[in-house]
């Protein structure tokens, strides 16, 4: 099973296009959008950590008293990693992209380029991840910006309180990305009027201008499927026994990157169908989390209301239900109503609102301790996003060629321009 | 996980297991209050059914997964933590490199069942590359001869063979199997376990039993050092059914006959 992160890359698997693009001097090599997104960074183009890092898994109680379903047994509290040093040093946070946990694989290459350099590091899961809604979250409903900073902030507290005694910290940042980048933006704003860590750097990498509509963008890529997200099990079923009549037709090893490299320069699937893949992986994820928020909060959404599930009752049939559902299903028909009850007049509209950069476009307009990282052809933001961010960022952004989206984020030039944000530490830019 | 684990101990700890899983599972808590059915159900989907693996046994197989968690987490994993702070990084990929040339052995035995003669001769000559110049499989410079190492067991020889891999099975320690493949690792260790006792490497000290001991554990803990799974480490709650699914597939895929071109 340690090809399990390889084929679940393949397995949603990619790749025509590209050649020329003749970029300056920035060598990150793929060129597509999406095979960029879904092959990510070349082994040999990660740069090289040493052997180990010291870390030390936190497991923090952060909301005492929660009562977990047992189908949750194994969550024993909010889970984070410590990467810490010996001597006195700053210390980042870093939040997950959606769905990750606090060991997501993205997450641990910044937390060792960080650590090398000389930084603490605390990684956390996305507020989507299911150990975050069974024991960090409030509301137990994610994806509401605003609300998702308060349950990470706590969670930060949690953190802060049992390693201050053990370690000497120098002054506190922040970074995350893809959904972790919005959720930064919000937990730093939060941190202004709370004033517990007093962040010095705030970095944002591939950021979502208007989570709503970055979500509608993915979702526009499942469309792009015959017969649409409705078919998405054909279309797997299709595009599963094509890539498996591929490996049997070639000579290969194993499942490796020879084949994975072959796949892209064979451009095994179309353009259409590596959206359609693109999709729904975001949707395999999504299920995870409409899952959870559902057994947290016992709305019978998906599992029958008062059902009380146990380690052993198949789940396989709440997996196929929460994947055909689409991320305008969960905002409609659960997430919506849930914030209504909670404020009633709450229009659709406001809520949305809530969840973009440009509710709070003012303070990070103003503020010298935020940089942001992008990619020109990021597929979740629009010309139009890219350009807002652009303008919203100025020289404090930070705007590659190509990449995708966090496809290049392990590239060793864009870990190099991590590192050094955080090492500007307290001085403007 | 599969990898690796065998003989005397493996037994003993096979049967332990069992019996402590068995004891562990039962119980189907009563529902408390009166169930309403819920807004979205299968029915309502008119689509094939898809990452699904054949699992008649999944009760047995969750509670098998249940029981690897804690095995590891309450003995395996603090064992192999230890053992990473006690050795140095250098002497840790120095063992790994020597278990993973003794596995060659599995993997030469299984290229020749299947009559793979290339590769036969390629993973011989690994071996007795990193056996010699690598100084008896602590270093591996066949790879950077152009030798590439191809991994072979038993339920691998038995797919090619045209043996469907029967229903999903999840292992106690090994971790995710299928029918096949557990007859296929009996045979693997069988046959390895054979050639040792032929062999008799430590025959003449007068206590070879604490030494083979001694060996089959560090490989056991080396093995799972090597592994980065963790159970339900995801964070993901449908895990069990992508585990299951990246590994039936996987092996599906890798033991199936290569197809000719035209």
């Amino acid at each position: 099973m340690k090809h399990l992160r390889l084929l679940f890359i393949v397995c949603l698997v990619l790749l025509p296009l590209p050649t020329s693009a003749a970029d300056e001097d920035y060598g990150y090599p793929l060129t597509g959008s999406y095979e960029a997104t879904i092959l990510g960074t070349p082994v040999d183009m990660i740069p090289l950590f040493p052997a180990k890092t010291p870390t030390r898994q936190l497991v923090l109680d952060v909301i005492p008293g929660r009562i977990k379903p047992p189908i949750f047994f194994y969550d024993e509290g909010l889970r984070c990693t410590f990467a810490y040093q010996k001597k006195k040093a700053p210390l980042v946070f870093l939040i997950a992209g959606t769905g990750g946990s606090d060991r997501a694989p993205k997450l641990m290459n910044m937390m060792k380029a960080l650590h090398q350099a000389g930084f603490h590091v605390i990684t956390l899961p996305s507020s989507t991840n299911t150990n975050f809604i069974v024991s960090a979250s409030q509301n137990r409903v994610p994806g509401n910006l605003p609300e998702d900073a308060a349950d990470i902030y706590r969670v930060m507290e949690a953190a802060w309180q049992q390693i201050q005694a053990d370690i000497e910290v120098s002054s506190f940042h922040l970074g995350g990305y893809s959904l972790g980048a919005g959720h930064a933006a919000f937990v730093a704003k939060l941190d202004e009027e709370r004033k517990i860590f007093n962040f010095r750097r705030v970095l944002m990498i591939n950021p979502p201008v208007s989570l709503y509509n970055s979500m509608a963008r993915i979702e526009e890529m499942l469309k792009q499927i015959p017969g649409g997200s409705r078919k998405q099990g054909v279309f797997f079923n299709k595009m599963l026994s094509r890539f498996s009549l591929f490996y049997r037709y070639g000579n290969f090893v194993a499942i490796n990157d020879d084949f994975l490299y072959a796949m892209y320069t064979e451009e095994l699937f179309s353009r259409e169908e590596t959206a359609g893949l693109i999709g729904l992986t975001f949707r395999i994820s999504l299920a995870g989390m409409i899952f959870s928020s559902d057994v947290m909060t016992n709305s019978g959404y998906v599992v029958p209301k008062n059902r009380v599930l146990h380690h052993t009752d198949p789940l396989f049939d709440y997996f196929l239900v929460s994947t055909h559902l689409s991320f305008f299903d969960y905002f409609n028909e659960h997430f919506y109503p849930h914030f209504l009850k909670l404020q009633p007049g709450l229009t659709k509209q406001a809520l949305i609102d809530l969840s973009s950069l440009k509710s709070i476009e003012g303070y990070l307009k103003s503020s010298t301790k935020f940089g942001m990282m992008t990619n020109e052809n990021d597929f979740i933001l629009t010309r139009a996003e890219l350009d807002y961010l652009r303008d919203l960022f100025g020289e404090r952004g930070k705007i590659y060629p190509r990449g995708g989206h966090l496809g290049n984020l392990e590239y060793k030039d864009n870990l190099t321009y991590m590192v050094n944000f955080f090492k500007q530490g307290g001085t403007a830019p | 996980m599969r990898e690796a684990l065998c003989c005397r101990t493996g037994r003993m700890i096979f049967v332990m297991t069992l019996a402590l899983a068995l004891a562990g599972c039962a119980t189907t808590g009563l529902p408390t209050a009166h169930e309403e059915p819920a807004r979205h159900s299968i029915s309502e989907f008119s689509d094939q059914r898809f990452a699904e693996v054949y699992d008649p046994w999944e009760e047995f197989n969750r509670n098998m997964y249940r029981f690897n968690y804690y095995f590891d987490k309450y003995l395996f994993l603090p064992l192999v933590s230890g053992y990473e702070f006690a050795t140095p990084t250098i002497l840790q990929e120095r063992i790994s490199s020597f278990y993973r040339n003794l596995g060659e052995v599995k993997n030469l035995t299984n290229s020749l069942f299947q009559l793979k003669g290339e590769e036969s001769a390629t993973t011989f000559a690994r071996f007795l590359t990193n056996s010699t110049l690598g100084l008896g499989g602590l270093f591996d410079p066949a790879t950077a001869f152009g030798l590439e190492r191809h991994e072979q067991d038993f339920g691998k020889t038995l797919g090619y063979w045209g043996v469907d891999s029967g229903p999903y099975l999840v292992l106690p320690i090994f971790g995710p199997s299928s029918l096949r493949d557990t007859g296929g690792l009996a045979v693997d260790s069988a046959i390895n376990y054979g050639i040792y006792t032929a062999i008799d490497p430590f025959g003449f000290t007068g206590n070879s039993f604490p030494i083979d001991t001694g060996i089959t554990a560090l490989g056991v803990v080396d093995a799972r050092h090597q592994q980065s799974f963790r159970y339900y480490e995801s964070g993901y709650p449908f895990e069990y059914y992508m585990v299951r699914f990246f590994y039936h597939k996987m092996r599906e895929i890798e033991s199936g006959r290569p197809l000719s071109a035209d």
